[in-house]
């Protein structure tokens, strides 16, 4: 079950990875070709998704939106887990005040509803998709932060982390060689969640019209373009909106694979 | 009850006031501070600047800034929108009861479905009906919120024709009779709330099974079975109450997650709510909206949290006395 799960979404997540590298063999069109003559065309062979209102082709779009939507994930995650296992290890690992101070912090940020937090550093910054994939990552840390202090604390009571500090290793190496590799595991499982939901919010923020601004094709923001046709190009809709669900399911399975499988080690072993 | 419900509240002053410091820290995020109204944007005229340099003290130093900016939020007084020059508040507060109105209603169709979904799935871990609830709640955890909205207003709003797509009222409403009136509301409210809930459902009813799993695998449950109470009793009675608790927090975790989503499905459904007036005055850079609703967004999150703290120590003794 727990295989199936990991190898789906890997297969999911690889495929995205061949479209994006792949994109301009991929796609039949170039995705900002406007074509005047092939206005909203339904799927049909030269279009196989069929074209938007200024006649490019969806396909090709899409297939161009795949890298933006894994690269948003990709950095996303990154800022986050920096932040996170930072500020996590430090709280967890010093504990008293700065862990106070710390998850203090934490808890102030969580109470910002996310999508505002979001939205009012947009409105501050400019759109560009580097702004946009950095504020999805300073808004995201939280999670991570408590996770990596919970498996720090418990960690730096084992008898090889009081073993290393016996031997006079500095708190620096001890955190960085001995806790952290050993708090990674769950950490891993939050980090390829967190990939979902940094795309499903880049796509939310695209199709409002506040993240990655056309021409450069976001599968959120041909969803946005889509809306104002929505009774004559349905396809404009639908496809965008499976790509992300597929994407992001990928993320999940794969997470979720990940996790069941720690799960039956920690019984087993 | 009372000691508890004292400390909770003075915990919550450093909160609020951290909240406060994170948000005038977003004001001077801007690139080359206080500087930054000159050619920070074209869209605002000299005079807003003006204004906002008067708003935030921008020429005294920063923590006179600060406490006086605080002074005026004690009192609700974001200043006087950009856009139409009236008072901040008054614009939020006319925007605010829709919000709430949905999130509430969002709330309550996500208890009444995700607590049996969660407790029939527990039943049989494995069984039938929790593969596919887990199957849906995979698909329900992927799937992006404003693509259901749309999908579900091409199909039951365009393609059937049966429910209205945008706005809180018809065009009739000063026509209809009371129930008419109601009834209208209902059908402008159905896809939205829908659409509001959707999110939480998923996650929800996921925590609920888990609790369930946890709880009936008890001694205590065990002990009941042993003396031969009815399988319906002990579920109904036994387990489930103590499955119920850990969800009070939870539930109240997710207020932030729907107030924010509230900008999505506001600006979808043209609702004329809190989220909506969000997402515009940050199209329009209309900062001093921006941060009223930014502030009053998590001061209500921190309501719901408190509310969420107390209900769970009503509800469960151990919270209080320790």
């Amino acid at each position: 079950m727990k295989n199936k799960l990991i190898l789906s979404g890997c297969v999911i997540i690889a495929v995205l990875i061949l479209l994006a590298i792949f994109a301009p063999l991929i796609s039949p069109y170039s995705p900002e070709k406007i074509d005047v003559e092939n206005i909203l065309s339904s799927p049909n062979r030269a279009h196989i998704l069929g074209t938007d209102s200024l006649g490019r082709d969806l396909f090709s779009r899409m297939v161009y939106g795949t890298r933006v939507s894994l690269q948003v994930g990709l950095v996303a995650v990154g800022v986050s887990l920096t932040i996170g296992l930072l500020f996590g290890s430090l709280a967890g690992y010093c504990g008293g005040r700065v862990d106070n101070l710390i998850m203090r912090f934490v808890d102030i940020m969580l109470c910002f509803p996310s999508f505002f937090l979001l939205l009012t550093m947009v409105a501050f910054l400019k759109a560009t998709i580097f702004n946009i994939m950095l504020i999805i990552g300073l808004t995201s840390w939280m999670g991570i932060a408590r996770l990596v202090r919970a498996e720090v604390l418990s960690i730096k009571e084992k008898d090889f982390v009081r073993y290393a500090s016996s031997m006079g290793l500095s708190n620096f190496k001890i955190v960085a060689k001995h806790i952290l590799p050993n708090a990674l595991p769950p950490v891993l499982v939050a980090a390829v969640l967190g990939m979902g939901g940094a795309i499903l919010t880049e796509s939310a923020l695209s199709f409002l019209g506040l993240g990655v601004q056309p021409p450069t094709p976001s599968w959120g923001n041909i969803l946005m373009e889509g809306k104002s046709v929505i009774d004559i190009g349905w396809w404009l809709t639908l496809f965008p909106g499976l790509a992300i669900l597929i994407t992001v399911l990928g993320y999940n399975l794969l997470g979720e694979g990940i996790r069941a499988t720690r799960c039956t080690l920690h019984a087993t072993g | 009850m009372f000691p508890y419900f004292l400390k909770r509240i003075l915990n919550l002053i450093p909160v609020f006031l951290g909240i406060t410091i994170i948000s005038f820290a977003i004001i001077h995020l801007a690139p080359g501070k206080p500087s930054y109204l000159q050619g920070m944007d074209p869209r605002i005229s000299a005079e807003a600047r003006e204004q906002l340099v008067k708003l935030y003290n921008l020429d005294k130093p920063i923590c006179v800034q600060y406490l006086n900016w605080l002074k005026r939020l004690v009192k609700l007084d974001f200043g006087n929108s950009f856009t139409d020059g009236r008072r901040v508040s008054t614009r939020i507060k006319e925007r605010l009861p829709i919000t709430l109105l949905i999130n509430i209603l969002a709330m309550g169709v996500i208890i009444a479905f995700a607590l049996p979904i969660g407790i029939i799935s527990a039943l049989k871990p494995g069984g039938l009906f929790d593969k596919w609830t887990t199957f849906f709640v995979f698909i329900g955890f992927s799937l992006p919120g404003f693509w259901l909205a749309l999908l579900l207003m091409l199909f039951l709003g365009i393609k059937l024709n049966w429910l209205p797509i945008s706005g809180i009222r018809s065009f009739n409403y000063a026509q209809l009779s009371f129930w008419g009136r109601g009834l209208d509301l209902a059908k402008h409210l159905i896809l939205p709330i829908s659409v509001a809930a959707f999110g939480g459902l998923a996650g929800f009813s996921r925590y609920v099974r888990g609790n369930m799993v946890n709880v009936l695998a008890q001694d205590y449950i065990r002990a009941a079975y042993a003396q031969g109470i009815s399988k319906k009793t002990i579920i109904c009675k036994y387990a489930f109450k103590n499955a119920l608790l850990p969800l009070i927090t939870i539930l109240g975790l997710s207020i932030p997650g729907l107030i924010g989503g509230s900008v999505i499905f506001e600006s979808i459904f043209a609702i004329p709510g809190m989220g909506r007036l969000f997402y515009n005055s940050t199209m329009a850079r209309d900062y001093p909206v921006i941060m009223g609703i930014l502030v009053i967004g998590a001061a209500l999150t921190l309501l719901g949290n408190l509310l969420a703290d107390l209900c769970y120590a009503w509800a469960d003794p151990r919270i209080r006395y320790n």
